[in-house]
């Protein structure tokens, strides 16, 4: 029972790593420009669905990857340049509007583009237990989990040196805190929006990789959007480490709930217990666990 | 001079919507009577304000009165007889159904600014109240098992708008994606409200109002033409009203609102409880006078999306943008498919459907991304434009 448990925990943990990698999407475009990006679902299907898209046309696997990106940071600069920059210093739900409308059209782009069928993603990893730990603890760990979170933890990790250590990350933290001073000491505003939505496109390029080798390229992964909404207000929205945390307990508990409680109710709960786990959560904490607080005065 | 001051309020678009950037009331004078100007069909000069109820009218000036009028003459009377069965059923009624949910959802999050995402999660609790309503009390009067679903779906509101009282913005958004997400599953899982219904898909039960059975299209839209409009009618006046001004003062700034004497719970309450009342009766009637049948999945994300697009488009905190949009949204896709079977027909094309549907997605998405950039305040301000403009027709200033 209690290997069990930790098995589903386990599970559950490897899971909200894929989640977190979707919420990290959200966090760096709320971080550096306020926008509440709905279109991050999107961009991962359209990465996922352009990647294999270039490889069956006899695209390499490097080759394909790297032509993504390259199409991936395209698609960011241009959302940035037609989209976000004429709807400067409209009220947050007009721009939140507009990445929903954004992503009808990215949805509906990518299925014109490639067809709608669903396609197998080969990454090369077998979603299979590792014969070892189960040997010596007797629990069924996957070895694509534990490799995408490897990847989720590289990323991370990177992007977190990127952001404190090189002088855009600098100039994209100042952005961030605070528009019009990053202005005045002379940070070009623009083009480190232009660079944050060409990181964001990257991180849907991984994303979209991991997600599709998982569960197969298919419009479905539209909705991973969907999953990683509660891992970010559980986090706070402006935090990466937030994305990490709450990723993690948002997976976690979503398994356990739905293999302990489900059976009482009726299951698929999946689908909306981590939205109530988040809610109960921001009852205690409103701006989530490493949000910013915000002090409110007249 | 008093009808020239009163001016910028004109009408069913005005007064209420946000701040907006450009100062009217500047221009209001110059709409005196000149002579010659007798081709001025639009003006108020020389209607003069003489009461308090005269200045605190719904339509101040004469002609918006008699446009209005006309307007319900053609609602009420010209399209029942020259309207064909699909205009109602496919167009009519869906359009004066959600522009009822729109209105409820513009109560919350244009009057009262807490952005909702789960609009059709109240528009279910209100089908499914009404339903059971109808199934479990025998004799009740239908109209009484509508408000029944309304007054459910504002209990359900209440318990999913306690949070809003320390939430704000997006998290509150996101949060209320937890109603949407948990009615439903609810209203999937729990047998009793589909009466133990296997398939999940119920027929809804017939409309009979005072012995009158409604059952063809026509007759439907009658009904919900005049629920709506008595709806709308009071949506408008508590905007206008009272309350309409606690909620726009808690929408510009809570803090504030709080410190000139406005209860924030109450007035946040309030508006969840009003917006769900609505959303919930326009359920009822979704589910009634236009599906025909009692299912959760009529009631998915996409449609509390697709409400949100009304209102935005339409224009945020206006009743009349609630119609506007609800009227964008349900048309725009219908015309889409009319333009590329069209297009198909002349042009020999053989675009596959797939593609078709995929195009309409990417046009969809654009407009709405173009509408935004052209005119955020909605179509409800290019209204106010252009009535504006008029006033001053034939003269530039």
């Amino acid at each position: 029972m209690v290997q069990f448990f930790f098995e589903v925990l386990i599970g559950g943990l490897l899971s909200g790593v894929m989640y977190s990698l979707v919420a990290l999407g959200f966090v760096l475009i709320y971080k550096a420009s306020g926008v509440f990006n709905f279109a991050q679902g999107s961009l991962v299907f359209f990465a996922a669905l352009t990647f294999v898209g270039l490889q069956e046309h006899g695209f390499s696997f490097g080759l394909a990857l790297l032509a993504t990106l390259v199409v991936m940071v395209i698609v960011g600069l241009a959302i940035e340049r037609m989209v976000l920059r004429p709807l400067v210093n409209q009220p947050p739900i007009s721009l939140f509007m507009a990445t929903i409308g954004l992503s009808f059209f990215i949805e509906g782009l990518a299925q014109l583009l490639w067809g709608a069928n669903v396609r197998g993603l080969d990454l090369g990893l077998q979603d299979e237990p590792i014969q070892w730990i189960n040997d010596t603890v007797g629990m069924n760990i996957s070895k694509f989990d534990l490799a995408a979170a490897g990847i989720a933890a590289v990323l991370v990790t990177g992007l977190g040196l990127f952001f404190s250590r090189t002088r855009i990350g600098r100039a994209l933290r100042a952005v961030a805190d605070d528009h019009q001073a990053a202005l005045a000491v002379g940070i070009p505003l623009q083009q480190i929006w232009g660079i944050v939505w060409a990181v964001a496109g990257f991180v849907a390029l991984v994303t979209g990789m991991l997600w599709g080798a998982r569960n197969g390229v298919q419009f479905a992964l539209t909705f991973v959007a969907l999953k990683a909404l509660p891992v970010l207000i559980l986090g706070g929205f402006e935090s990466v480490q937030g994305a990490i945390v709450g990723g993690l307990i948002i997976g976690a508990s979503e398994k356990l709930a739905e293999v302990f409680l489900g059976p009482y109710v009726g299951g698929g709960i999946e689908g909306w217990f981590p939205y109530v786990l988040a809610l109960l959560f921001l009852l205690v904490r409103p701006e989530g666990l490493f949000g910013e607080k915000i002090i409110r005065r007249i | 001079m008093l009808a020239a001051l009163a001016a910028p309020k004109g009408g069913g678009a005005g007064g209420n919507g946000p701040p907006r950037g450009r100062p009217k009331a500047a221009r209001a004078f110059v709409s005196f009577p000149r002579p010659g100007a007798t081709d001025m069909l639009y003006r108020e000069a020389g209607q003069f304000k003489t009461t308090y109820a005269a200045d605190t009218a719904m339509f101040p000036i004469l002609q918006d009165r008699i446009g209005f009028v006309a307007l319900l003459l053609v609602a009420f009377v010209a399209v029942p007889i020259l309207a064909s069965p699909y205009l109602f059923s496919a167009i009519l009624i869906p359009f004066l159904i959600l522009s009822l949910a729109a209105i409820g959802l513009n109560i919350l999050t244009g009057y009262a600014g807490q952005l909702s995402l789960g609009a059709a999660a109240f528009m279910a609790v209100g089908a499914f109240a009404s339903y059971n309503f109808v199934l479990r009390i025998p004799g009740i009067p239908l109209l009484l098992a509508f408000a029944g679903g309304g007054v459910m779906a504002a209990a359900v509101g209440l318990v999913f708008g306690l949070p809003s009282l320390r939430i704000r913005g997006f998290y509150l958004a996101v949060a209320t994606l937890a109603a949407q997400f948990f009615i439903l599953w609810a209203l999937t899982k729990i047998g009793w409200f589909t009466n133990y219904n296997a398939s999940g898909v119920i027929t809804a039960q017939q409309i009979v109002i005072l012995g009158r059975a409604f059952d063809t299209p026509q007759e439907k839209y009658l009904l919900v033409l005049a629920i709506v409009t008595a709806m709308a009618f009071a949506a408008k006046n508590m905007g206008r009203g009272n309350i309409g001004r606690q909620w726009m003062a808690i929408r510009d700034m809570d803090v504030a609102a709080e410190v000139i004497g406005i209860r924030p719970m109450r007035a946040k309450l309030l508006a969840f409880a009003v917006s769900s009342f609505y959303c919930g009766v326009a359920g009822a009637l979704f589910a009634y006078a236009y599906l025909g049948t009692v299912e959760p999945e009529a009631y998915n994300l996409d449609l509390s999306f697709r409400i949100l697009f009304m209102i935005i488009i339409g224009g945020v905190g206006t009743v009349l943008g609630s119609f506007l949009g609800s009227a964008f949204i349900v048309i725009l896709p219908i015309a889409l498919n009319m333009l590329v079977t069209w297009l198909d027909g002349t042009l020999h094309l053989n675009v596959a459907s797939s593609a078709a549907s995929n195009v309409e997605l990417m046009v969809f998405g654009g407009l709405i991304i173009f509408f935004l950039i052209v005119e955020p305040h909605g179509l409800a301000r290019i209204w106010q434009i252009a009535k504006e403009k008029l006033r001053l027709w034939p003269f530039p200033h």
